[in-house]
């Protein structure tokens, strides 16, 4: 019995002698005054690893910013939403980064946790939408009006629909769409509610199914869906899910597909049309930036096709419809200089009226409180009073086949 | 000419008990030959210098005072499920539901803290949160404890299917409570008013949770070896039939370990949830309920020796992923490298209760092949 007091004592000396020794380095702390990029150092916190085409699309836009700036850069990969995340956030302001940047939607609240504890370091995250409420000078949230992406992406569809129609294929009452979402999230809405505008603009007698996954990374649950949409009818395929299941289903039933974050058409080549993602590179480079300069970061930051935050692939003109590359080509530079705009109220009806006014939920809160007035000047002004998308107005010609939340 | 009653090339024997200075010292080659093995894998697959990935591997549990507290963090959490689950093995009740155990002690302790914040004082939210946990994991242990007393039910498959079970209802809850609408997950619980949140002891977020399941290592200790349910339950998992022959009402001991076993995860549930993560994920528990089966059976449902095997696990967990970080490599390059570990360690335990002697050797022992 002494014996194994003894050890456990042992034990605990041993934790806490290691506590006590080791050594805490201080980040550099420089207030005024600017920095060259040599006193930088970025901490990246990203989800997964690069096998998941969202947190791809995000190192690859995190390494060209660094070495554009020429500054130094740690990445965690693989990291929770959870305590986990806190836990990397913080090593990383102990190591010295200057500014750290994750890229989850639920890594959210954990970086906040880290922003009140290190007021010195700035703190990024991608998606979230606490920013604006949070009141901290030091904590900032960014997206890019990747809606925009996807109504040039829908044209892209739409085009595609009317080229099968033209051919027989089917008639114009047939030409169906179907999408794989992941979650009823607004993000998801706004994003399937533009590619659906976007191809009803070339093709009015288009409607959608929509079915959801419940979660973001599930490759076989991406691919069922994708078939089972095929199944009852669909004519081309996009999705809002990070895996390969959707793309890769489509290749093997010869069916058109849109993608997302970034070209499939190395394992698509026959069906893969077009895709659009946001190119987190603009906004890295401009945080990283104002850092340098001693400047404030923006609360919530907004990239753009102007900011070339959104960005759409080359056009695959084996699968695409002739004059794809041009027809997107105008509709982008009418919403560059705003003579169209994707959320037009004239454009779309919610059960069968005009949407003319819509309180949504910008201010986050547990019981969803509707508290911003986002109808204005005959548009739904999405991605304006806060950098997320609060989009989440169910429109006629989409048809939800079900909500399953899942696990 | 043919010897048809050739002696086998080798025999594997049964030994008698090693003295302890020689089954520690397997142990320890075994370490060091898997420390061996993992640095040529380290070289010739990926062309890394293994000492650096082993420095990298000690830097990421040792390198600062946060990364001590964290991994102390992770060595309690996964002790704390390590310590629920012996109970039940010592009794050789398979309890592989420790998961699920630990799920609905999370999902109990994140009710009170969302239902009922600001209806009673911290004080008492926090007890109450610490009671219904406790409760709830003992509920879901105790489920297949008494099918299995009573009508002798599998209990191996009961506690898994009792991990889904426990899993679902999480994420059913998550999606009820889910922030913002549509999002399907719940974030950081009562983020400003902290409220049903455990106090930070000496200024730290991890001392609470250490010192907590440093007591109930000791609490275990006491209770396996020095009392009377214990010795109960080690009797009950010698062989069911001494028990009753003794005396001992089976049944009762079955359903009343299990109750504590999830009771204790429970436990460690609330600690997760009210003490450090402060949210409700069917992720939460990261599969230590699987891990704390492992090291139960490594450290011979000693608690104290747990106390080494967490640490163990814990430090390849977190060594892991800083070598996957680190050097580029794929997350899987990490795992490789936990299992070739894992697989020296838990191998060597062979070599501490049988030993190899070959043929030749008629009479003396061969040389021993660890």
């Amino acid at each position: 019995m002494m014996k194994k007091i003894t050890a456990l004592l042992l034990a605990m000396v041993m934790v806490f002698a290691l506590c006590a020794c080791s050594n805490n380095n201080d980040d550099k702390k420089d207030d005024d005054g600017n920095k060259t990029a040599s006193d930088i150092k970025v901490g990246f916190i990203f989800l997964h690893d690069e096998n998941s085409t969202y947190d791809l699309n995000f190192m690859n836009a995190a390494e060209a910013a660094c070495k554009n700036l020429g500054v130094e850069y740690v990445f965690k990969k693989n990291i929770p939403e959870d305590q986990k995340c806190y836990d990397a956030a913080a090593e990383l302001a102990e190591e010295g980064c200057n500014i750290i940047f994750a890229d989850s939607f639920g890594h959210e609240s954990y970086i906040i946790e880290a922003a009140k504890e290190f007021p010195d370091v700035q703190f990024c995250h991608s998606t979230g939408t606490l920013a604006h409420t949070e009141n901290l000078s030091n904590y900032h949230n960014a997206f890019a009006s990747i809606y925009e992406g996807r109504y040039l992406a829908g044209i892209a569809a739409g085009l595609k629909l009317n080229e099968m129609i033209a051919n027989g294929d089917f008639t114009a009452d047939e030409a169906k769409m179907g999408y794989v979402g992941a979650f009823t999230y607004a993000e998801v809405i706004s994003g399937y509610t533009s590619f659906f505008l976007g191809a009803r603009s070339v093709c009015p007698s288009v409607t959608m199914d929509v079915t959801f996954t419940g979660s973001w990374y599930d490759e076989t649950a991406e691919k069922e869906a994708a078939n089972t949409l095929i199944k009852n009818g669909c004519k081309l395929i996009s999705q809002h899910a990070d895996s390969m299941g959707a793309p890769t289903a489509c290749e093997t039933a010869g069916v058109p597909n849109v993608s997302y974050n970034g070209s499939t058409v190395s394992a698509c080549p026959n069906t893969f049309i077009v895709s659009s993602r946001i190119d987190w590179t603009p906004y890295y480079e401009y945080a990283i930036k104002a850092v340098m300069n001693g400047e404030t970061i923006d609360t919530d930051w907004t990239g753009t096709l102007k900011t070339d935050s959104v960005v759409l692939t080359d056009v695959n003109e084996k699968a695409a419809a002739a004059g794809t590359a041009d027809a997107i080509a105008e509709a982008k530079a009418k919403l560059e200089d705003g003579s169209l705009k994707v959320f037009d109220i004239t454009t779309f009806t919610v059960e069968g009226k005009q949407l003319d006014s819509y309180m949504a939920d910008v201010d986050t809160d547990k019981d969803y409180t509707a508290d911003t007035e986002v109808v204005k000047d005959g548009a739904f002004l999405e991605s304006t009073y806060r950098s997320a998308p609060y989009f989440d107005v169910q429109i006629d010609g989409i048809n939800l086949l079900d909500t399953n939340f899942g696990s | 000419m043919k010897n048809n009653n050739r002696e086998p090339l080798l025999h594997i024997v049964k030994r008698g008990a090693l003295p302890w200075y020689k089954a520690w010292g397997i142990r320890l080659l075994a370490i060091v030959i898997a420390l061996v093995v993992c640095a040529i894998v380290t070289m010739t697959v990926t062309g890394e210098n293994p000492i650096q990935v082993y420095a990298t591997m000690i830097d990421s549990s040792f390198g600062s005072e946060r990364k001590v507290w964290i991994f102390a963090q992770n060595t309690a959490i996964l002790l704390g499920v390590s310590l629920a689950v012996t109970p039940a093995f010592k009794m050789k009740f398979w309890n592989i539901g420790g998961e699920g155990q630990i799920l609905v002690g999370c999902l109990a302790a994140a009710a009170c803290m969302i239902c009922l914040a600001d209806t009673v004082s911290n004080g008492l939210l926090i007890a109450i949160s610490a009671v219904a946990s406790i409760a709830a994991g003992a509920i879901w242990g105790g489920i297949p404890a008494f099918f299995k007393a009573k009508w002798n039910t599998n209990e191996t498959l009961f506690t898994l299917m009792m991990n889904y079970v426990a899993t679902q209802l999480v994420a059913f809850f998550v999606i009820i409570w889910e922030v913002p609408k549509g999002a399907g997950q719940i974030g950081i619980i009562n983020q400003s008013t902290q409220i049903g949140w455990l106090p930070q002891v000496g200024g730290n977020k991890y001392m609470l949770n250490v010192l907590v399941i440093l007591a109930l290592t000791v609490l275990v200790y006491i209770y396996l070896n020095y009392s009377k349910h214990g010795y109960e339950l080690t009797v009950v998992g010698e062989s069911e039939r001494t028990a009753r022959y003794v005396g001992i009402k089976v049944e009762k001991v079955i359903i009343r370990t299990m109750l504590l076993s999830g009771a204790i995860c429970g436990l460690v549930g609330f600690l997760l949830v009210s003490g450090t993560d402060h949210t409700l994920s069917t992720s939460l528990s990261g599969g230590r309920g699987f891990t704390a089966v492992m090291i139960s059976w490594l450290a011979k449902f000693n608690p104290i020796i747990m106390i080494f095997a967490s640490m163990l696990l814990a430090f390849l967990d977190k060594g892991a992923s800083a070598i996957s970080t680190n050097f580029g490599l794929n997350h899987s390059f990490s795992d490789i490298l936990t299992g070739l570990i894992l697989f020296f360690i838990i191998g060597c335990e062979f070599f501490i209760s049988y030993k190899i002697s070959f043929r030749k050797a008629a009479g003396k022992e061969s040389a021993e092949n660890v």
